[in-house]
């Protein structure tokens, strides 16, 4: 590989051609100008006494933090030789199966269009405009008939997929396949293991305090709560997102939770993101998307139907509609294998001037999309607000749940992983489930496409999800999973169908995530 | 990275394995591949680049021609790691490169470069390294020669009199300061988007495109 400096130099190359231009740095660059009056600035020294001001002043932290911000959403540093589509996903079958995966929807989506006379996209009439623009703030007491459509794909049509995933140059034969897993994911990527997972999530061990298991009310609150809480305050006013970051892996405490998940995000709600919010707003308004009646659709079957989540169906449809606007989004495909489906407006076919993505974002939403929001609604209430969380932790973290890809929080790891940990470590109820026809996967799957929410109690998944931003990663995930599994493991053990299995496994609305993921990662015997 | 590439023919692959080929049922874990140049060229060697498939390690050696015409094998890289989990897909596909710098001995006067390939694994049924390029150094200009009206320019003048006026120096290279900061902020291209995702006003579509 290239030597550490020019990989260097090329980093830096790129986060500032992302930065330029954005909101920050006009900003910045007129506070250096109107600084140059100030009469500590002299003109012997002028680069060194802006650069001072700038930092005295809290905006090289801001930058710090949108630097800190790029370098989680840049593809890892490669050779130069290498095309963008291996940036996208290194693997030559992984790129097939995410391309064939694609045409699929699309043929699907398609043949819906035909089927129901419906076009993708069309202009609103005024009329309509108009009382889209009235009903806005309550969108969800619209009625409409959305029984002819249906979702794209559920879960369980992009888990066959997934089973069926295999490397064209690795050997399953018989010999093979006889030291190989007992699992449904047949793709040899790199997992860790329990020891190479207590090195990672140190902060996590038994000895070490946690919200989720050290802040219950029969705990003392000098323990652990209270220090924590005074530390948290205090990287919320030191405004530092990498401190932040490192901050929630410990958990993050109610009160401060939708301060510091946006400062880790670094998602902020200037002026100027509010009104972007808007024109995504009015893009709602004057075109009516296919794709929209698909979220309704799938906000009327998820989000309408939980108990912790009916309460917000009007957010969920104003960020919902607003994100399939967003081109902004369109920026994370170069890291996702996936591609954005294209299509010609007015029916010219070929002619480039005419081109355009559909949706405007490139994602189609399937069935339970609106559970990655759901979530969130307990934190933001201001719907500008909510959208920029919202969107920030989808092109940081979701897109991998339902995309094919090699990456290690991407959904094909983290079924590797939960297999093999399940394997290594309850190999008895693994091979009972085997032999039932009751493959833990086809049960854990769903939850980990969601990242378990929708399935467990919100203030446990908020938890949860607290370690997914701390660690930047969704293994996590995977862990709460087999974890859930070796909780269970007594009862599954009794059962004799995958009926059965699924009924013990249906409610974990009274899990505790912490404890079992620590029991899981540091208690057990290896 | 140089971009020219030297022209040379990638033999195909040996196997290196004990027993007969043909009989063995086992896979082969090395094999060899040698790239030589045209009859007669020598290469001074700035970049080795190639796509890796599914090899774990990878050993170097080339043979250069030293005096009197003699060409002698030597190990330039020895036991480099592609793949640093021989049983996973980790590198298996990457593009790498060998850099000058990173080798045991100068590659100059080359003849040829024999790449060994190593991959204990036997998950895989077959490996290689791809799209081999040998990148030679580039040779430097020979400097021109300056003219001699531009070397009078560089002459420090006497400075008369200065009256409490500040010094000039210091007032041109501030300004040349002040110019080029001006100049930096004027050519600075944005990159952010627009945000609309129609053509004119227009976002009527009726099917999906796909090919």
């Amino acid at each position: 590989m290239m030597d550490e400096g020019t990989e260097l130099s090329l980093t830096i190359a790129q986060i500032v051609q992302r930065l330029k231009g954005t909101n920050l740095h006009s900003q910045i660059e007129r506070q250096a100008k109107e600084c140059l009056h100030r009469p500590e600035i002299k003109l012997e020294s002028l680069k060194d006494d802006v650069r001072h001001f700038l930092k005295a002043s809290g905006w090289e932290k801001k930058l710090q933090n949108a630097v800190y911000r790029e370098l989680h959403v840049q593809p890892p540093p490669c050779h130069p030789a290498t095309p963008p589509e291996h940036t996208k996903e290194p693997l030559a079958y992984m790129r097939k199966a995410q391309a064939s995966w694609e045409k699929r929807i699309l043929k699907s989506l398609n043949s819906m269009c035909t089927e129901l006379g419906v076009p993708l996209a069309r202009k609103r009439p005024a009329i309509e405009q108009k009382e889209l623009t009235n009903k806005w703030n309550e969108m969800g007491t619209d009625e409409p008939d959305l029984s002819r459509f249906r979702p794209v794909y559920a879960p369980k049509d992009f888990l066959e997929v997934l089973i069926s995933l295999r490397n064209p140059n690795h050997d399953s034969s018989e010999e093979a396949s006889s030291k190989s897993y007992w699992g449904l994911v047949q793709v040899p990527l790199q997992v860790r293991d329990i020891p190479q997972m207590r090195e990672a999530y140190s902060e996590l061990c038994l000895t070490s305090g946690q919200l989720g298991i050290d802040d219950l009310t029969h705990v003392p609150p000098d323990l652990f709560e209270s220090e924590h809480i005074r530390i948290g305050k205090k990287v919320l006013s030191e405004q530092d997102s990498a401190a932040a970051q490192q901050y929630s892996r410990q958990g993050c405490p109610t009160g401060l939770r939708a301060d510091l998940w946006s400062l880790i995000l670094n998602s902020t709600n200037s002026p100027e993101d509010v009104l972007h919010y808007n024109q995504l707003k009015a893009g709602v308004i004057h075109h009516d998307l296919l794709v929209d009646k698909l979220i309704y659709k799938d906000v009327k079957l998820t989000a309408s139907n939980d108990d912790y989540y009916f309460v917000f169906e009007d957010y969920l449809y104003q960020v919902l509609l607003c994100f399939s606007r967003d081109t902004a989004v369109l920026d994370h495909f170069s890291y996702n294998s996936a591609t954005p489906p294209k299509s010609y407006i007015q029916g010219r076919v070929g002619e480039e001037e005419f081109a355009v993505v559909y949706p405007p974002n490139g994602v189609i939403p399937f069935h339970g999309f609106s559970m990655y929001v759901a979530p969130l609604c307990f934190l933001y209430n201001e719907p500008s607000k909510l959208y920029a969380v919202f969107r920030e932790m989808y092109v940081r973290y979701f897109f991998r749940l339902h995309s094919i890809s090699s990456s290690a929080s991407g959904i094909v790891s983290l079924c590797l992983q939960f297999e093999r940990l399940l394997q290594t470590h309850l190999p008895q109820l693994f091979y009972h489930l085997r032999e039932i026809g009751a493959q833990p996967l086809r049960v854990a799957f769903k939850w980990m496409v969601r990242a378990f929410s929708g399935y467990l109690s919100t203030d446990q998944l908020l938890l949860l999800w607290d370690r997914v931003l701390g660690y930047d990663s969704l293994e996590i995930v995977a862990v709460l999973a087999a974890a859930v599994f070796a909780f269970r493991a007594e009862n599954l053990m009794e059962v004799t169908s995958l009926a059965s299995a699924e009924a013990v496994l249906a409610d974990l609305s009274t899990l505790k995530v912490m404890p079992l993921i620590q029991i899981f990662l540091f208690a057990t015997v290896i | 990275m140089s971009v020219n590439t030297v022209s040379c023919t990638v033999k195909p692959a040996i196997t290196l394995q004990l027993g007969d080929a043909k009989t063995d049922t086992s896979r082969p874990g090395v094999y060899v591949i040698d790239v030589t140049l045209p009859i007669g060229q020598t290469v001074n060697i700035q970049e080795i680049s190639f796509k890796n498939y599914y090899t774990a390690c990878l050993t170097l050696r080339l043979l250069i021609r030293g005096e009197e015409g003699a060409a002698k094998w030597a190990t330039c890289l020895r036991n480099r790691c592609l793949m640093p989990s021989p049983h996973t897909e980790e590198g298996s596909q990457d593009y790498y490169s060998v850099y000058r710098q990173q080798m045991l001995i100068e590659p100059d006067n080359v003849l040829a470069v024999r790449l060994i390939l190593r991959q204990p694994s036997s998950s895989w049924l077959n490996f290689s390294v791809e799209e081999i390029k040998i990148h030679p150094c580039i040779t430097e200009d020979p400097e021109r020669d300056i003219p001699d009206w531009l070397s009078d320019l560089t002459h420090v003048d006497q400075l008369s009199d200065l009256q409490g006026l500040p010094d000039p120096q210091t007032v041109s290279s501030s300004i040349q300061q002040m110019w080029a900061l001006t100049e930096v902020m004027q050519t600075n291209q944005t990159t952010a988007s627009v945000g609309r995702f129609d053509v004119d006003g227009c976002y009527d579509i009726n099917l999906l495109s796909f090919t």
